[in-house]
């Protein structure tokens, strides 16, 4: 089943600290994984609320399997939600939260307890049936509590930062779990999160958000080596943008400290999207002082090490090293070296008015 | 040695702060303890042994007595009428206000504190203003002969005004504490209205509900003010418990006042001990489920049961 969300708009007349969005259009192939990521206040919780139907549009359409459903009530909608905070039945038990979509929609007891086993095994904790959700790891809830979303063969899944309440060790195991799990049952599912790795790792389709609008659509891939605009690449992954010219075939930035060769015009104005782990620093040897920056200071990060460089004209850069880089070049801080750009992605800058 | 000298040195240090400690601690509970013998134990026994006093003949025959009787009744009718309404209206109130957004939803929050905020002697006022012989409606009720004010009707108005906020307000803290996630989980797996309710919203309020009925029930009870302006002190007819008190003390019949008001004590003392129950049995709930739902801030008594 897919989604397709045309020209989406919810305004909330100031009150609340809730985001609108503004005609927001977007698909969500079937049997896919399509994530609406951006950072807090764009307005992605709305969104995915406004899919369920928990929020009402105030223009636009929602269809499901191409059949328009933005009149037709949430529990009319057949969707599973997860609720970042879980929000299971807290004086219900484990089987009595699962069984209760089931219930409502008048399945039989056997049924029931054979649906129930089924889900408890899909999301591997057989044996909790009888438990209080209080009884329960944060992890362990947010497997019933999207048990219990599947438990009514949803048409399309909906989870809501179904990992944002977890630490990092747990978050990570649950992310490589839902991707299993969603081989398995090949539910279409829209995912709302504010962690671009999560959205990296997880999705087929990447729907970035930006103050209630669509700044970009596509696969993880093509957002993150093909960002649209420089909100896009600082939000995945990280970059710097910095605006240069091109000059003698090369663009130049940060008064022709860092150069890159490009096939662009001749004085034309380019922006460069610097990612942390795209720079190659080396020591400067006699090389111009006009073009030397100086590392500032570093720290050692597991695998990599984390690097801030002085820039001639006193701008900053963050720079990561893979370990065994790292050691080849010795650096220190206080050293002078050189940048290097060349796999950062420079493109002409679209909007020449500063 | 050194280990030895460290144990002297830090029981020097620790002996003088624990002493203060104990000390302070001594003083504030007997303290406490102190006002809370004088302010309310002592009344209590007071009411006891001056309703004792003339023998238990007189004590029972001042409860068995027809106008003492009638004044129950009509005290037991109130409650009986006031806590029903109050529960189905303070919990709809509850519900309009914390699961719905609509203009006005702060002024209907602050009226549902009005009766708490204005003294029950002019709420007894405005009512004769509105129902009384010379009031808005009078014409109305003449037309339908009907009579409210120094009636029993009026009695059972006042009552159910005055103790609206009881239910409203306990239960809206409590469904506010909780937020709506349930309740919309719910609705997205396909659960009506009415299911929601019974299924999920009133086994989280229970309590909160139990416990606003308790409040609501010993108010109706030991309402004064402003019953005592709406009811004309008809013996035998309008009168109500607390009413039936003020006449017998009036009237120099001070051992049957203070056995009648033994009973408005015997209530007062079975209504803390439920609500002490109830609140333990809450608490209990809560705890089993603190890592879940957020912890509703400790209901406090918002008035004394009696005016």
């Amino acid at each position: 089943m897919s989604v397709n969300v045309k020209e989406l708009s919810k305004r909330f007349g100031g009150r609340r600290e809730v985001v609108g969005v503004d005609r927001v259009s977007f698909e969500c192939p079937e049997h896919r994984i399509t994530s609406l990521l951006g950072p807090s206040g764009s307005g992605k919780s709305t969104l995915l609320r406004l899919v369920a139907g928990l929020e009402i549009p105030d223009g636009g359409a929602v269809c499901i399997n191409g059949e328009e459903v933005t009149q037709v009530p949430v529990r009319e909608r057949n969707v599973g939600f997860v609720f970042q905070n879980y929000a299971l039945f807290s004086h219900m038990t484990v089987f009595e939260n699962i069984a209760f979509g089931l219930k409502v929609h008048g399945a039989t007891a056997s049924d029931i307890r054979a649906r129930v086993s089924e889900l408890l095994s899909l999301v591997q904790l057989q044996g909790y049936d009888k438990r209080l959700p209080d009884q329960l790891s944060g992890g362990q809830r947010q497997r019933i509590a999207l048990a219990r979303a599947l438990a009514i063969r949803p048409r399309v899944l909906l989870l809501d930062e179904p990992f944002g309440a977890l630490d990092t060790q747990v978050r990570v195991e649950l992310r490589e779990w839902l991707h299993q799990l969603h081989e398995q049952t090949q539910v279409t599912t829209l995912l709302v999160t504010h962690d671009q790795e999560e959205a990296l790792e997880l999705s087929d389709h990447i729907v970035l958000l930006k103050d209630g609008e669509v700044e970009q659509v596509g696969t993880p891939s093509e957002l993150y080596e093909r960002p649209k605009s420089a909100f896009v690449a600082a939000f995945l992954g990280g970059a710097k943008v910095m605006t240069g010219r091109v000059v003698g075939g090369q663009a130049r930035f940060a008064d022709d400290a860092l150069t890159a060769s490009v096939d662009l015009a001749e004085g034309s104005i380019v922006e460069a999207f610097i990612r942390p782990h795209d720079v190659r620093l080396a020591k400067a040897k006699g090389a111009m002082p006009a073009k030397v920056a100086r590392v500032e200071r570093l720290v050692r990060v597991g695998s990599f090490v984390k690097l801030a460089v002085v820039l001639p004209d006193g701008d900053r850069l963050s720079v990561q090293m893979q370990n065994d880089l790292f050691e080849e070049h010795a650096l220190a801080p206080g050293d002078n070296v050189l940048v290097d750009l060349r796999r950062a992605q420079v493109t002409p800058r679209p909007n020449y008015t500063i | 040695m050194s280990g030895a000298a460290s144990l002297i040195n830090s029981h020097r240090h620790e002996r003088p702060a624990l002493e203060d400690g104990a000390l302070a601690r001594r003083l504030l509970i007997g303290g406490a303890t102190a006002f809370l013998g004088v302010v309310l134990l002592l009344p209590l026994v007071v009411v006891f042994s001056s309703a004792l006093k003339q023998g238990f003949g007189v004590y029972f025959d001042a409860i068995a007595d027809a106008e003492a009787l009638s004044s129950m009744r009509l005290t037991l009718l109130a409650a009986a009428v006031s806590v029903p309404l109050n529960l189905v209206f303070g919990v709809a109130a509850a519900w309009v206000i914390s699961k719905y957004e609509f203009p006005g939803k702060g002024l209907l929050t602050t009226l549902i504190d009005l009766p708490f905020s204005v003294s029950p002697v002019v709420v007894g006022l405005i009512f004769v203003l509105l129902f009384g012989a010379k009031g808005w409606f009078a014409p109305l009720l003449q037309a339908l002969d009907l009579k409210i004010i120094f009636s029993v009707p009026g009695i059972l108005i006042v009552t159910t005004f005055i103790t609206f906020p009881l239910v409203a307000r306990e239960v809206l803290a409590v469904m506010q504490a909780q937020g709506s996630d349930e309740e919309e989980a719910a609705l997205t797996l396909g659960a009506s209205g009415g299911t929601i309710f019974l299924r999920i919203t009133l086994p989280k309020i229970k309590w909160g509900v139990l416990y606003g009925v308790i409040l609501c029930n010993a108010r109706a009870v030991g309402e004064f003010g402003a019953v005592s302006v709406v009811s004309g002190h008809i013996r035998g007819e309008t009168n109500t418990l607390p009413l039936h008190v003020e006449i017998l003390y009036g009237e120099y019949h001070f051992a049957a006042a203070f056995a009648v008001a033994s009973l408005l004590c015997l209530l007062a003392v079975a209504t803390l001990i439920i609500k002490q129950w109830v609140e333990w049995q809450a608490a209990r709930h809560r705890a089993g489920e603190r890592s879940t739902a957020p912890v509703r801030p400790k209901p406090t008594l918002h008035k004394g049961i009696a005016p």
